[in-house]
């Protein structure tokens, strides 16, 4: 049974904004419970703004000013002990920061120093982490990651502006598992991209989990990648979870009015009949509506639906779901 | 090869065509407005006593033509003033008559140079350095307050602040000599007394002008470094855990210079002006307190040869700048 | 007004504004001068500031504190006016140059490019020199305009450039409105308050010319600016006699003029920026 690595209590990360004396607070994200586990690929799905990149900075420690944690709390194992990330100080942080965990940002194309050749960068990555090597000896660690992972050589004596977008995502990702850490999250790998090369960044974080056998954490809105990517997938909406199941279950079974809307309005071959949206417009997370944040727009909403928040029903083992309705069930 | 024509040979054309321009600007303004330097020169020698005849008159009215070069045709004048540019010959001053303007021109320079490296190289790094900095930390306290402090400095003329440093520490505290590059009567020599004695008259002018460009410098600087520390690789590398000493130099302040040259190439211009200025405040012997006599006096040819000699020199450091600007950002060197 | 409200948060606009209005009143007070400035004698000269003479006389037999009257007065004035002229010149070959695009804009950016590169105080030297004897306030206005214009025109080409990319551009051209009225009706809007800033920093850079050219003789010494009384304190020899009320008057209120036009455009420009405005707002 594999273990778990990451895990997060009653999360709550909270935007606190001062807009020229009115303070506006925006909950992205709201009460998550998440138990990550070992060697696995955890995808986590939902609409644009429903705090999807707020939740992995949360995970990732990344957390501040406006961005505040509010609440609840993260938990890494290593091997030994759990470690409460919120106890850790800046230094132990940035230690753990690319050698347990890495990260993938949203928008790979412009995270890299504009006037420093590929291999500088990758020298400052290993330099912080890993004392004592010199930096031909950085330098060869660098090519020979490349090597393995299938991308060529020369890349690292190349600018940034040299490479097309495509490629310097797949250097992203490449740097991310340079120090092989047990996670690697991954914020949107694959949008802005090209079909073509989409399919190659894929394919890359999919050699990547399997050479390491550790786990990634992926947020995309792209139902196809998770489809191909992830073991489990965690459908989020309005700062909460509301549906958690492997990837076979969430298509092929989804519980939750939302996660339904999702997977009915995927196109699929020889259906011609037309795609329902999700009606209406996601809620703003700086005036969310009361109880369950989706009754607005669910098209089953019964009369407790806006009076209590649904906590979650345990389907089965590996399924769990945040409605009123799973609880008749 | 490419660099060369897409980079090099259009900024060449453009500082040709700047001079060009900027030089027909000082040849045709004094013939185009409704003085005579003619007329103002001989009221001048008038002014001063000198009964003249209508005989001598002439005679003085056409030497003064031909020494501001203001005979013939105007074709001919444009033609012979180009001529002499070529020469360096700007004509002979009134101010220091007969001496050439090229001599005092010559003499008066490196006084000015001197102090215009000086305090660009000074005020350019320190206002760097100390900007970054307070724009990477800008959220302490000593940030904040240097900002405070550069506000009410960089706003003000370089005449104002030079002035008020000129009566603070020569005249109320008379830590500093009043005037002049050297004192009265020092022998030019490369021995010590003679430095330290430039140097104590260099003082104040260069801490004026070190002041004022850094405080702008500063200023800019905190603000380019504010924006670059949001940008997506800044970021990035923290996220990554590389190490601040790292992230400050070679992801913040290596792309923070970029803007800073270019910054400092634009304002090339308004801190020569400066320099010129303030060393009329101190009664610098550079090109200012050539400057001054030369208005005082009336001295046209001894002006427009400072000016001409400016705008060539001023454009021409731009160019370098301009030219050393891929060595430091390799996007435009892939052009 | 809700801007006003906010812009009043920043201490430096509050600092600034009051400051402005302060010297605004200075000026508006000569109106009630009890002397003609430009006379000579009209009280005893060379006396410490007093009850009846707040800030004494002058060697001019001048009293110092309505000297300064017309000095802000006149000094504003000149700003103003090379402040005001300079915008309309920038606005024009900034929004054709925008506009126009390709050789228009190359020719124009030239010209102005190259105002930035040369040493303008030389050239303006030699303007003044040669135009001694016609110098009045407005032509000296309209002179330092006549240069001063070369920045904001490039600021103003900028934001014409983008302004051009936009959807209601595309529908305006289409809906048939002519050129001037698209520039005029439809991007002014954009620019004014870009202008109003960039105004202020053209006046602050109108005075600092206006009494540089003023200590190097080069101004009408009758008419009394900021400049030129600071030229006459230094003409006789107040440094050497100790007249400091002379001689600091002007430096304290240029010194205030400056620094509080320069207070106020940068926060109205900080509070225009989206960037900066986003900085301001967030962080606790």
């Amino acid at each position: 049974m594999d273990m778990t690595i990451l895990r997060t209590e009653q999360l709550k990360a909270f935007y606190v904004l001062d807009v020229y004396g009115t303070q506006k607070v925006v909950k992205a994200v709201n009460e998550v419970d998440l138990e990550i586990q070992e060697n696995e690929v955890y995808g986590i799905a939902g609409e644009s703004g429903c705090g999807k990149t707020t939740l992995l900075k949360a995970l990732y420690g990344a957390i501040e000013p406006p961005l505040r944690l509010m609440g609840g709390k993260v938990y890494y194992q290593m091997p030994g002990e759990e470690i409460d990330v919120s106890e850790l100080g800046p230094e132990e942080r940035r230690r753990l920061r690319w050698e347990f965990v890495s990260y993938v940002p949203q928008g790979s194309m412009s995270v890299l120093n504009p006037v420093t050749r590929l291999k500088v960068t990758y020298g400052d990555f290993i330099s912080s982490h890993v004392s004592g090597k010199t930096r031909e000896e950085a330098l060869g660690i660098a090519k020979g990651h490349m090597a393995e992972l299938g991308l060529p050589r020369e890349i690292l004596d190349a600018y940034p502006h040299q490479l097309s977008g495509g490629m310097r995502q797949r250097v992203t990702i490449a740097l991310a598992a340079l120090l092989k850490p047990r996670i690697i999250i991954a914020d949107e790998p694959t949008t802005a991209l090209d079909v073509v090369v989409q399919r190659g960044v894929v394919q890359l974080l999919k050699d990547i989990q399997s050479k390491l056998k550790n786990t990634i954490i992926l947020v995309t809105h792209d139902m196809g990648v998770q489809a191909n990517l992830a073991d489990r997938i965690g459908i989020m909406y309005a700062g909460k979870i509301v549906e958690e199941a492997t990837t076979e279950k969430i298509f092929g079974d989804p519980i939750h009015p939302y996660t339904r809307y999702l997977i009915d309005s995927l196109p699929r071959f020889g259906d011609k009949t037309t795609r329902a949206s999700v009606p209406g417009n996601p809620p703003s997370l700086a005036d969310l509506p009361s109880g369950c944040p989706f009754h607005p727009r669910c098209p089953d909403v019964i009369d407790i639906c806006p009076e209590e928040m649904p906590r979650f029903t345990a389907l089965a083992a590996n399924h769990r779901v945040a409605c009123w309705l799973a609880r008749e069930r | 090869m490419a660099f060369l024509r897409g980079y090099l040979i259009p900024r060449l054309v453009q500082y040709i065509l700047v001079i060009f321009l900027g030089i027909t600007a000082v040849f045709f303004i004094p013939r185009f407005l409704p003085n005579d330097p003619i007329v103002h020169t001989i009221a001048a020698i008038q002014a001063r006593g000198a009964t003249l005849d209508p005989g001598t008159m002439d005679e003085i009215v056409a030497d003064l033509t031909e020494m501001y070069g203001l005979k013939g045709s105007m074709l001919q004048q444009y033609g012979a003033f180009w001529q002499r540019l070529f020469h360096a010959d700007f004509g002979v001053s009134f101010f220091q008559f007969p001496t050439p303007v090229s001599r005092l021109v010559a003499t008066a320079l490196p006084w000015t140079a001197g102090l215009l490296l000086m305090t660009t190289f000074l005020s350019w790094t320190i206002g760097n350095i100390v900007g970054g900095l307070a724009g990477y930390f800008s959220r302490k306290r000593w940030s904040k307050a240097l900002d405070t402090v550069a506000m009410v400095v960089r706003p003000l003329p370089y005449y104002i602040f030079a002035f008020a440093l000129l009566l603070l520490l020569a005249y109320v505290v008379k830590w500093f000599p009043v005037a002049g590059g050297t004192s009265i009567g020092s022998k030019t020599a490369f021995n010590w007394p003679y430095i330290k004695d430039v140097l104590r008259h260099s003082f104040l002018p260069a801490l004026s002008l070190t002041i004022l460009g850094g405080a702008a410098n500063f200023q800019t600087m905190k603000l380019i470094v504010q924006n670059v520390n949001a940008e997506d690789f800044v970021q990035y590398a923290k996220l990554g855990g590389v190490k601040e000493e790292k992230i400050v130099s070679r992801y913040v302040i290596r792309n923070a210079m970029l803007p800073q040259i270019t910054g400092l190439a634009l304002s090339l211009g308004q801190l020569f002006s400066g320099a010129l200025i303030t060393e009329i405040v101190f009664s610098y012997p550079g090109l200012g307190g050539l400057l001054y006599n030369a208005i005082v006096t009336g001295d046209y040819n001894l002006i427009m040869g400072i000016t001409a000699l400016s705008i060539v020199a001023i454009t021409a450091a731009i160019l370098v700048l301009d030219l050393l600007y891929p060595l430091f950002d390799p996007r435009i060197r892939h052009l | 007004m809700r801007v006003l409200r906010d812009l009043f948060r920043d201490y430096r606009f509050a600092l600034s504004f009051c400051t402005l209005c302060l010297l605004l009143i200075l000026a508006a007070l000569s109106a009630f001068s009890p002397y003609d400035p430009t006379l000579w004698g009209v009280v005893p000269r060379d006396l410490r500031p007093s009850r009846t003479y707040l800030l004494g006389t002058d060697s001019n037999g001048q009293d110092v504190f309505w000297q300064a009257t017309f000095a802000v007065r006149n000094s504003l004035t000149i700003s103003v006016i090379a402040g005001t002229v300079s915008r309309v010149i920038a606005v024009l070959i900034g929004m054709v140059a925008g506009y126009k695009g390709k050789g228009t804009d190359r020719v124009l950016m030239f010209i102005s490019d190259s105002l930035l590169v040369i040493p303008l105080f030389l050239i303006i030297v030699l303007m003044a020199m040669l135009l001694r004897e016609h110098m009045n306030l407005v032509r000296l206005g309209l002179l330092l305009a006549f240069f001063g214009w070369a920045w904001d025109a490039r600021v103003i080409r900028s934001l014409v450039l983008s302004l051009r990319e936009r959807e209601f551009t595309q529908t305006a051209i289409l809906s048939g409105t002519g050129t001037l009225r698209l520039v005029l009706n439809e991007y002014l809007p954009f620019a004014t308050p870009l202008i109003f800033s960039t105004l202020i920093n053209n006046m602050a850079w109108a005075i600092g010319l206006e009494m540089t050219l003023a200590i190097l003789g080069l101004v009408s010494m009758s008419i009394p600016t900021l400049g030129t009384m600071l030229q006459w304190a230094i003409n006789y020899q107040a440094i050497l006699l100790g007249h400091w009320w002379w001689l600091s008057t002007p430096i304290v209120l240029a010194v205030l003029l400056f620094v509080a036009l320069y207070w106020l455009s940068v926060s109205i420009s900080e509070y225009l920026d989206p960037r900066t405005r986003i900085q301001r707002v967030g962080a606790q």
